[in-house]
């Protein structure tokens, strides 16, 4: 019989994040990168303006676009927050509430700032 | 309060020792990249919301030779992640069983990979359509 008092963890949750952030970009970042940092900027074998500000504004407002932008930013987040997190210990940082608060805070308030500007560029 | 101080081994470098946890330790180090390169998409979404000029200002950010050496780096660090992540996944997911048979590692690891390579692909011919 489960005692009732039993404190459910919250561990789940953030390993959840981190296997969907690093699936997402394992799968997603390099070729992300390719085009973002070195195929649009060198304008190399992609279209030009092919990240222009018409373009781009589209994207962000259409729903798929928007959905994507915000799962990349923020799950890429969670899930590098979750990993150096847990290898503080492994360089001799015996990670606590500072840690916590500094990996996982950066990644949830980049979550917040990405679906508030997300919000406000509109549909 | 009790003076002793007791002696205790250190353990700095603890993983220089055995090439499995230098393994260990650069993959771990990649979510490193991750976190720079989603700050860099970050601060362009930001951007963008803040207008024409402001996106602008960004997209020459991106074409400084710094940055663009930047996510040279980044893509090798991040492929270099997507490997280990499909490396790793034999021993990270539960056994998935197909027909009574148990999915080997090497499946699992060869299939990840095949759909990074497929869905590279794909972002690459959407980047083509969409102009």
């Amino acid at each position: 019989m489960m005692k009732a008092g039993l404190k459910r963890s919250n561990a789940p949750i953030f390993w959840g994040l981190f296997g969907a952030g690093g699936m997402l970009s394992a799968l997603f970042g390099p070729v992300l990168v390719f085009i973002t940092g070195i195929a649009v900027p060198l304008g190399l074998l992609l279209p030009k303006g092919a990240m222009s500000y018409p373009k781009m504004q589209a994207f962000a407002q259409n729903f798929i676009g928007k959905s994507f932008i915000f799962a990349v930013i923020a799950l890429f987040l969670w899930f590098a927050a979750h990993r150096i997190f847990h290898s503080l210990h492994e360089i001799g940082i015996h990670a606590g509430l500072g840690a916590k608060l500094i990996c996982y805070g950066s990644a949830f308030a980049s979550t917040v700032i990405a679906a508030y500007v997300l919000l406000v560029l509109g549909f | 309060m009790s003076k002793r101080r007791p002696y205790v081994r250190s353990m700095d470098g603890w993983w220089r020792k055995n090439p499995f946890y230098v393994e260990y330790m650069i993959h771990e180090c990649t979510a490193l990249f991750v976190a720079a390169y989603a700050f860099v998409l970050l601060v362009g979404l930001v951007r963008l919301g803040q207008g024409e000029a402001a996106w602008n200002g960004w997209l020459d950010a991106l074409r400084s030779p710094v940055s663009v050496a930047f996510h040279v780096v980044f893509l090798a660090v991040i492929a270099y992640h997507t490997y280990t992540w499909f490396v790793i996944m034999p021993i990270t997911l539960p056994p998935i069983i197909i027909g009574g048979k148990t999915v080997g590692p090497g499946v699992i690891t060869g299939g990840g990979l095949l759909a990074a390579v497929v869905v590279s692909l794909v972002m690459l011919a959407l980047v083509w359509r969409i102009v």
